[in-house]
């Protein structure tokens, strides 16, 4: 029995997402007494970090073409290369990859999926998995009844825990089939936190009037680390762009603080929000249904309380 | 019957009815097979509840939808592809008892030719996906869409399970769809950005925000929907990979701690001290 976490890779860095899925797939092997190996499909100068993270050995296949990503392909390579690897229990983060990989690894391997798991599996009787369901709303406990597993973890919603310890690089040497996808560009925000890795998001919602008032957004944001994100009105339209969108559908998150700032906090726009760990309200209108999903609140002018709590972080940033 | 080339010019050609229902796409003329499979959730406004110790979800006062993602970008893309080549052919599918019946009816009325529901109740992800692996087989489609992924299990697994069973390519989380010298070119959002993709016929792809603008269906369509085919048919044989143990529901808020608009700082200090947020 041996776990194997697949571990992201974006111009050669390992993703925050991905460490969160080794230390969880590294404590999944210690509750069973097992190993705990990555897979990293591509190159990267990290390899050796995640020993860090509870990782025995790194089966990595160093590939320039592999720089782009096919669902298929990485599919393929990696149920051939369990051949020798022999896991059983098999790890994703559950992000816009795991969520192209898991699902065909799982009908390969006749493996039981559960996609967005938030704990660890509770393996006292058979192997049952808490994952988020109803946006958030509920969790389910899922058996996976099947020899193979695959769990795909939530970002956000298990804590990367860094241990002292060395990984064995292993080459693995398979041929790479040809795929059928291209990838014609690839545009990121540089720069920016990703929406669904942020540890803080700030957020705006048709309080803030026109997207010429976002600075007050922007500059709380760049002062925390934090990304930002909006309310659906505001990107259907055009105020932020559409990415920026969270909520039913738009993007789900669970940051550890999440700033809603002019934001009424419609059910929609709770079912991608819910999962943040402390939520925080700013509106001018007491009865905002958002108050009721909240941890803090203020009732009051953004234009006049966000400027001030700017102020108030930065002198304690300063006394630190 | 219709055909058009590739190169745009459509003409006129008479054909055994055994050929039409399949996709020639192949042989370089086109008329592109769309299935898009469509799934029932509970309006999102819907209390979350449960029944039987727990263990299932409790449908009192349920109002039952199309999932959003299937309606509002699946099944809207496909229709639009259709408005801009109407020898395209739109088939539903739907894992599910007799009680999905409404919601085909419903989809049906937004667009489509016919329906076909596999007479089951939904055992977990896997296998719904061999289900409509099975159909989409025998039908020989060249497209299937899903939703990103439905609002009650939200899986995000049925189309890459579909993808992996015929052993085609699979891209997810479509912003955006176009049909380019007969390959498909799709935006997909991914973490921080987008990226453009494209790939050969036939592929799945999963549908987001961004894709089509949601649409009512119109009195034409609601009395058009009732006459048009909806096919049941048996499932095959899958054995489910995992099965529901529970559910809970979180522990509710302690409730809102209000803070003052003129002390602004006092919630900062709560945020770092007491929450430890910041």
């Amino acid at each position: 029995m041996s776990v194997l976490i697949f571990i992201d890779i974006a111009e050669g860095k390992i993703k925050k997402a991905s460490y969160e899925a080794a230390s969880y797939g590294a404590a999944i092997a210690q509750q069973l007494g097992a190993s705990a190996n990555a897979i990293v499909l591509g190159k990267s100068d990290e390899l050796l970090s995640l020993g860090n993270y509870g990782i025995s050995k790194v089966y990595n296949l160093s590939n320039e073409s592999l720089h782009h990503f096919d669902a298929q392909v990485f599919t393929k390579l990696i149920a051939d290369a369990n051949e020798t690897i022999g896991a059983d229990i098999f790890v994703f983060s559950n992000t816009t990859t795991g969520k192209s990989i898991a699902p065909r690894l799982s009908v390969r391997l006749k493996a039981g999926l559960v996609s967005g798991a938030v704990a660890l599996p509770d393996t006292s009787n058979g192997f049952v998995v808490k994952k988020s369901v109803f946006s958030g709303k509920a969790f389910a406990h899922i058996a996976i009844n099947s020899a193979n597993k695959i769990i795909a973890l939530n970002p956000n919603s298990f804590s990367v825990v860094k241990t002292e310890g060395v990984a064995e690089i292993i080459d693995l040497n398979l041929s790479i089939p040809a795929g059928k996808v291209a990838v014609q560009s690839v545009n990121k925000i540089i720069g920016d936190v990703p929406l669904s890795e942020a540890d803080i998001v700030v957020s705006g919602g048709r309080g803030l009037k026109g997207p010429e008032n976002w600075g007050i957004v922007t500059d709380l944001a760049k002062l925390l680390g934090a990304a930002t994100a909006c309310s659906r009105p505001v990107s259907d339209i055009h105020w932020r762009p559409h990415h920026e969108h969270v909520g039913q559908t738009g993007l789900a998150i669970a940051p550890n603080l999440y700033i809603a700032i002019g934001i009424s906090g419609a059910i929609q726009h709770l079912a991608g929000v819910n999962r943040s760990k402390t939520i925080v309200v700013i509106n001018k209108d007491p009865e905002a249904p958002f108050f009721k999903a909240a941890d803090y609140g203020i009732v009051g002018d953004a234009f006049e309380v966000v400027p001030k709590m700017i102020d108030a972080i930065k002198k304690l940033k300063e006394s630190v | 019957m219709f055909f058009k080339q590739p190169n745009g010019i459509i003409f006129a050609i008479k054909l055994e009815t055994e050929i039409v229902q399949k996709s020639i796409y192949k042989n370089n003329f086109r008329f592109m097979k769309i299935l898009i499979c469509i799934s029932k959730t509970p309006d999102t406004t819907s209390k979350i509840a449960f029944t039987d110790n727990n263990s299932k979800f409790s449908t009192d006062g349920v109002q039952w939808i199309i999932n959003p993602y299937d309606e509002w970008y699946a099944l809207v893309r496909a229709i639009e592809i259709k408005e801009a080549d109407p020898s395209t052919i739109l088939h539903l599918i739907n894992v599910g008892g007799v009680e999905s019946e409404p919601i085909i009816r419903k989809a049906l009325a937004l667009g489509g030719e016919e329906a076909i529901r596999v007479n089951s109740d939904v055992a977990d992800s896997y296998f719904v996906a061999s289900q409509i692996a099975q159909i989409a087989k025998e039908g020989n489609y060249d497209l299937i869409f899903t939703g990103k992924e439905t609002i009650d299990y939200n899986g995000s697994s049925i189309g890459g399970m579909i993808a992996e069973c015929l052993d085609i390519p699979f891209i997810s989380h479509a912003v955006k769809f176009d049909i380019v010298n007969g390959n498909a070119v799709v935006v997909r959002e991914i973490e921080g950005g987008e990226e453009i993709d494209s790939a050969p016929f036939p592929l799945v792809v999963s549908c987001q925000k961004g894709m089509a603008e949601q649409r009512i269906p119109n009195m034409k369509g609601i009395m058009g929907s009732r006459t048009k085919p909806l096919k049941v048919v048996e499932p095959v044989e899958i054995s489910a990979l995992t099965s529901v143990v529970s559910f809970d529901l979180p522990p509710a808020k302690a409730g809102v701690k209000l803070i003052s608009a003129d002390h602004p700082e006092e919630l900062v200090r709560l945020l770092n001290e007491e929450a430890k947020a910041i």
